[in-house]
C-alpha cells in the first residue's frame, strides 16, 4: 500500500475542527392552560402549546413554510388582547397567559370549521374531518342553499389535477410555488372576498402558465384539492384504497442531489410520490422528475428478454 | 427573474401608456430594443426592476385609463417592465374594483346605492337608468358605456351620487351629486364623445360645510373658497407658521407638544398620536428610511370629511405631514387616497407641486436642513386598503391584504420600515396643536377626548355636511346644529361611526359625542358618521345593504371574514324574507355566534366590525319576529 495521495487516500488535513459552541438562546416562560412552559425566544405559541402537550388544530400552517395565519383555526385566547391571536404565528413574550380551550376559543374554532365545511368539499381531508368531530361542528346549520365554491375540477395536464371545490384557500400552494420553495410563481391568489381563488394569470391552463410541474403544491395541499392524476383517476373509479398501498422510502435516481422519495404503490403501480417534510435535503420538495418521472419502473421487460420498445 | 409570459402582445396605445408612467424601456430585457452587443450575455433588469414593484398600481391605473381594461398583452408588458410574475400581477389587478380584466366599455357610470344614497333616492335613479340605458352591468350606448352599482362614493352630503369614469385617448372623471338619471345619461353621452368638464366635480363649501366661515371653526377655518386652493392664500391665513415653529422646537419639542395635546387618531381606532410618533422616533436603527403615510382612503360608508379637507385645505395636510416627518426623522411621505376621489386627488397633486416649487417640500426646507417630499398614490376601489397594513401592501404593489400584527407599523410598516400612519383629519390637527401649544389643545373637548372632531351628517337631516365641534356635544345637539331631522321628521335610528359602527335609537340622543360617551352605550364614533333614518325607512333593507357591503369588501384572506360575511348576509336575507331555517330565534342566535367569531378571530378591523352595526340593531329593535 502506497502512502502517495490518491482519491481513496486524500492528503491528511489535520484534526477536524470542532463546531463552535451553540449560540445560547434565551428561554421564555409562558403560562398555557395553567401550565408553565419554557420555550426558546422566537418560538410561537403553537410551539409552546406543543411543548405543553396541547394538541392545537392547524390548517394553513406547515413546519416548512412561513406561517400566513389565514385559516384562524389555531386561535387562542391571550390575556390582555382584545381579539384572539393565531398560535401559529404569534411569538411568545415573557409573562403571556394563554387559554387554548376557553369558551371563546372553542366557539371561534367551531365557526371557522363550519364556515369552511359549509362552503368547501372537505371529503378528502381526513384531518379536517377529525377537527369537525372534536369541535362538534355542524356545517349543515347554514342550510342547503349556503353559497359554496363548488366547480368542476381543472384537468388540463397528465400529471395533476386542481379541484378548487376542495380549496380552503390556505395559501400553502402559493407559498410553495413562490418564495418558500420553487420560485416559479405560476399561481397566485386572485379576486377578492368569497371570490378569492388560486389562479394562474387570466386562469390560463397550466401548460400555458409558468408551472414547471414540480408538484410541490400537491405536497403541501391539506385537502386534496391538488392531486396526482393517478390518484384522482383511481378515486373516481372507486379503486383508491390506502389499506392496499405500500410506502417505500428510496433515493431519487435522476441526479446527484440525493432527494429522498417515498413511493406509494398500489397493486403494483406507483400512485403517488412524496418526500419527507423533515428531510434535510428536500424539506418535502421535489422536481418534476422525482415527483412524476417514474413510469420507467413500470415498464416490464419483453418476455423474450429483449429490450422493450416504446409503443 | 425568469418570467414566463404568454404570447399576448400589448397594443401600441397600451405600451405608450405604460411607458408614459415608467419612462421608455432601458433594455431588450424590459421590452425595448435589444442591444445585442451589451445584452447578449447579461441579464438587465432583475433586482433593479423588482425594486420598482411599488409602481405596479400606478401603471395598472395608466393601462386602465388608456384601454378601459387590463388586457393579457398589457399585463405582459407591465410584468416585463417591472419584473413581476404575471400570476402575481393578475392577482393584484383582480383585487381592485376599478380594474377590469375582461374587455369592458370604456365609459363606466358608478352609481352609488349605499345606505346614504338609498335614503336620498338612489333606487329611483337606478330604476330610471334601467329604463333609459338597460340593465346594470350590460353595455349600452352602442357598447361604449356601462352603468353599475357602487359602494359608498363619499359624497353623502350631496346624495344620490354618481361617478363617471372614461378611458381612452382623452380619459376623464366626472362626479354628479346630486345626480339624476337624465344628467347621468347626458354625461355618459359627453364622456363617450370625450367631452369632460374642466373640473371633475364642483367643490361647494356652502353645500358641503354648512358652518363655513364660522368663527368657532379650527380645522375647517380655512375652507371657504370654491376654487382650487392657492399656496399664497394658505400663507396669508397663517399657513406654514406651525412648521416654522416646529423647526424652532426641534423633534423632541414637537413630540412633547403632540403628547401634551393628548390627540388621538381620527380614523376610527382612536390610538394616541404622540405614542405612535414616539414609537417611530425611538426605533433604534437611525440610519434607515422611515415613512410618514397619510391615510386618505376614506371609504367607510357615510364618511366624507377627509375629502372635504383635501379639496378645501390640502396644504394643511402637507404641513401636518412635514411636521410629523420632522418629529420622527422621515424623509419620504405618501398620501394614499381612494380611487373614487378625482377632485381631491387633483387638488392634492396641485398643492404638492406648488409647495415643492416654493421650497416647502423637497431638500433643505427653509434652509433648516429638513428634507421631506410627498407622493400621492391612488387606490383602485378597495375599502380594505384603508386598513393601515393593507394600505402598505397596496402601495408596495401587492394585494391589499392586511398583515398580522405585531409587528406594528411603528416597528415594520411601509417597505418594512418604521412608519407613522395617520388619517387626514388627524394630520390637519397637528398644525393647530403646534401653533396653540399642546396643553391649550388639551383644554378643548372633554377629559379623554381632546380637541375638535369632524362629523359627517347625512341621511334624513335638514342640512347634511361636515360639521366641526369640540368633543362633548350630545348627539341631539349635533343633530340640532344640522337643522334637525328631515324626511318625515320622525327619527327612527341614527347610525354612528359608519357601517363598522353602531345604530343608536332616538332614546339615546343625550349620549355625549366623546370616545368614552360612545363606549358607554356600546357604540363608537368611528370615522365620525352620523346618519339619520326617519321612521319610513325599512331598517331591514339598510342592514341587508351593510351586510352586502362587507361581503363585497372582504379581502378574502381569513376564513371568519371571507365566509362569515357571506353567511351573515344569507341569514339576514332569510330573516328579512321571513323564511328562517328553523326559527327566528335560532337564526338570530346563529348571527350572534357568527358575529362573535368574526370579532374574535378575524385578522383585521374589517372582519372584526363586520357584524357590529347589524348586532347593534338586533340588540335595540326586534326587527325580525
Amino acid at each position: 500500500m502506497s502512502d502517495a495521495p490518491s482519491a481513496l487516500h486524500p492528503i491528511p488535513r489535520g484534526p477536524v475542527p470542532e463546531a463552535p459552541p451553540a449560540h445560547s438562546v434565551r428561554r421564555i416562560d409562558v403560562r398555557i392552560d395553567g401550565q408553565t412552559v419554557s420555550v426558546p425566544e422566537g418560538a410561537t405559541i403553537l410551539h409552546a402549546a406543543r411543548e405543553a402537550g396541547i394538541d392545537t388544530p392547524t390548517l394553513c400552517y406547515l413546519e416548512s413554510l412561513a406561517p400566513v395565519n389565514v385559516c384562524r383555526v389555531c386561535v387562542v385566547e391571550l390575556e390582555g388582547s382584545r381579539a384572539l391571536v393565531p398560535a401559529c404565528s404569534r411569538k411568545v413574550e415573557p409573562g403571556m397567559i394563554i387559554h387554548t380551550d376557553s369558551e371563546r376559543v372553542r366557539l371561534s374554532r367551531r365557526m371557522v370549521l363550519e364556515f369552511l365545511a359549509s362552503s368547501v368539499d372537505v371529503s378528502t381531508a381526513p384531518e379536517f374531518q377529525g377537527y369537525l368531530q372534536r369541535y362538534a361542528a355542524h356545517p349543515e346549520r347554514f342550510g342547503a342553499s349556503a353559497a359554496t365554491v363548488a366547480q368542476a375540477p381543472k384537468i388540463d395536464n397528465e400529471l395533476y389535477i386542481r379541484d378548487y371545490s376542495k380549496c380552503i384557500l390556505c395559501y400553502k400552494c402559493v407559498e410553495a410555488c413562490g418564495v418558500e420553495a420553487q420560485n416559479t410563481f405560476a399561481i397566485a391568489v386572485a379576486g377578492r372576498g368569497f371570490s378569492a381563488r388560486i389562479a394562474t394569470e387570466y386562469e390560463v391552463p397550466l401548460p400555458g402558465s409558468a408551472c414547471v410541474y414540480c408538484g410541490n403544491c400537491i405536497a403541501v395541499c391539506p385537502t386534496g384539492a391538488l392531486m396526482f392524476k393517478a390518484e384522482y383517476d383511481l378515486r373516481r373509479d372507486g379503486a383508491w384504497d390506502e389499506a392496499r398501498q405500500n410506502r417505500t422510502d428510496t433515493v431519487c435516481p435522476y441526479c446527484g442531489v440525493g432527494c429522498n422519495l417515498t413511493i406509494h404503490e398500489q397493486d403494483g403501480k406507483i400512485v403517488h410520490v412524496s418526500s419527507p417534510l423533515d428531510h434535510s435535503v428536500t424539506r418535502g420538495n421535489l422536481c418534476i422528475k422525482g415527483r412524476f418521472g417514474w413510469q420507467f419502473v413500470e415498464i416490464q421487460p419483453a418476455p423474450d428478454g429483449q429490450k422493450s420498445k416504446k409503443k | 427573474m425568469d418570467l414566463h409570459l404568454s404570447s399576448a402582445e400589448p397594443t401600441v396605445e397600451e405600451k405608450a401608456a405604460v411607458d408614459a408612467e415608467l419612462g421608455p424601456p432601458e433594455s431588450g430585457w424590459q421590452g425595448g430594443v435589444r442591444r445585442i452587443e451589451q445584452e447578449g450575455r447579461v441579464a438587465v433588469g432583475g433586482r433593479e426592476a423588482r425594486s420598482r414593484r411599488h409602481l405596479l398600481l400606478p401603471v395598472l391605473h395608466a393601462v386602465q385609463a388608456r384601454a378601459g381594461w387590463i388586457s393579457p398583452g398589457a399585463l405582459n408588458y407591465v410584468c416585463l417592465r417591472l419584473d413581476v410574475p404575471p400570476a402575481e400581477a393578475h392577482g393584484v389587478a383582480s383585487f381592485y374594483g376599478m380594474f377590469a380584466l375582461d374587455r369592458r366599455p370604456p365609459v363606466v357610470a358608478h352609481v352609488c346605492d349605499d345606505i346614504g344614497c338609498m335614503l336620498r333616492g338612489a333606487e329611483a335613479v337606478c330604476d330610471e337608468l334601467q329604463t333609459k340605458l338597460g340593465p346594470a352591468n350590460a353595455a349600452c350606448q352602442g357598447g361604449q358605456a356601462v352603468w353599475q352599482r357602487s359602494p359608498c362614493l363619499g359624497l353623502c352630503e350631496r346624495a344620490p351620487a354618481v361617478l363617471i369614469t372614461g378611458a381612452g385617448e382623452n380619459p376623464g372623471e366626472r362626479v354628479l351629486a346630486p345626480a339624476t338619471a337624465d344628467a347621468v345619461q347626458a354625461s355618459i353621452g359627453d364622456a363617450v364623445a370625450g367631452r369632460w368638464p374642466a373640473e371633475s366635480d364642483v367643490f361647494s363649501p356652502r353645500l358641503s360645510v354648512p358652518q363655513a366661515g364660522g368663527a368657532t371653526l379650527r380645522v375647517l377655518r380655512r375652507i371657504g373658497e370654491a376654487g382650487p386652493p392657492a399656496l399664497d392664500h394658505y400663507l396669508r391665513l397663517g399657513g406654514y407658521q406651525a412648521l416654522r415653529r416646529s423647526l424652532d422646537l426641534g423633534p423632541e419639542g414637537v413630540l412633547r407638544e403632540v403628547m401634551e395635546s393628548r390627540l388621538v387618531g381620527r380614523g376610527g381606532a382612536a390610538f394616541p398620536v404622540g405614542k405612535k410618533w414616539e414609537a417611530v422616533s425611538l426605533q433604534s436603527d437611525r440610519a434607515g428610511a422611515r415613512y410618514v403615510v397619510c391615510n386618505a382612503d376614506e371609504s367607510e360608508p357615510g364618511t366624507f370629511k377627509d375629502r372635504i379637507v383635501m379639496e378645501g385645505d390640502p396644504f394643511a395636510i402637507l404641513e401636518g405631514m412635514t411636521i410629523a416627518a420632522l418629529a420622527v426623522g422621515a424623509q419620504q411621505g405618501y398620501i394614499y387616497i381612494r380611487g373614487e376621489y378625482p377632485l381631491a386627488t387633483r387638488r392634492l397633486r396641485q398643492a404638492i407641486q406648488s409647495a415643492r416649487a416654493a421650497g416647502w417640500l423637497g431638500g433643505n426646507i427653509l434652509d433648516r436642513g429638513l428634507s421631506f417630499d410627498i407622493q400621492v398614490r391612488r387606490g383602485a376601489g378597495a375599502y380594505i386598503c384603508g386598513e393601515e397594513t393593507a394600505l402598505f401592501n397596496s402601495i408596495e404593489g401587492y394585494r391589499g391584504e392586511p398583515r398580522n400584527k405585531p409587528p406594528f407599523p411603528t416597528q415594520a410598516g411601509l417597505f418594512g420600515r418604521p412608519t407613522v400612519v395617520n388619517n387626514v383629519e388627524t394630520i390637519v390637527n397637528i398644525p393647530e396643536i403646534i401653533l396653540g401649544g399642546g396643553a391649550a389643545y388639551a383644554q378643548i373637548g372633554s377629559l379623554n377626548s381632546t380637541g375638535t372632531r369632524l362629523f359627517c351628517l347625512s341621511g334624513h337631516v335638514v342640512r347634511p355636511g361636515v360639521y366641526e365641534a369640540p368633543f362633548g356635544l350630545t348627539l341631539g345637539e349635533m343633530i340640532d346644529l344640522a337643522g334637525g331631522v328631515a324626511g318625515n321628521g320622525r327619527l327612527q335610528a341614527v347610525l354612528l361611526g359608519g357601517a363598522a359602527g353602531a345604530f343608536v335609537s332616538p332614546s339615546e340622543l343625550h349620549m355625549l359625542l366623546t370616545f368614552e360617551g360612545a363606549r358607554s352605550i356600546g357604540a363608537t364614533l368611528g370615522s365620525g358618521v352620523i346618519m339619520l333614518f326617519d321612521d319610513s325607512v325599512d331598517l331591514k333593507q339598510i342592514l341587508l345593504r351593510i351586510a352586502a357591503f362587507f361581503r363585497d369588501e372582504s379581502c378574502g384572506q381569513c376564513v371568519p371574514c371571507r365566509v362569515g360575511t357571506v353567511r351573515q348576509e344569507e341569514a339576514l336575507h332569510r330573516l328579512a324574507h321571513a323564511r328562517p331555517l328553523q326559527s327566528f330565534a335560532d337564526e338570530v342566535k346563529t348571527l350572534r355566534e357568527m358575529g362573535q367569531a368574526m370579532r374574535d378571530a378575524s385578522i383585521c378591523g374589517l372582519g372584526q366590525t363586520a357584524s357590529s352595526a347589524i348586532e347593534s340593531a338586533l340588540h335595540r329593535w326586534s326587527l325580525f319576529a
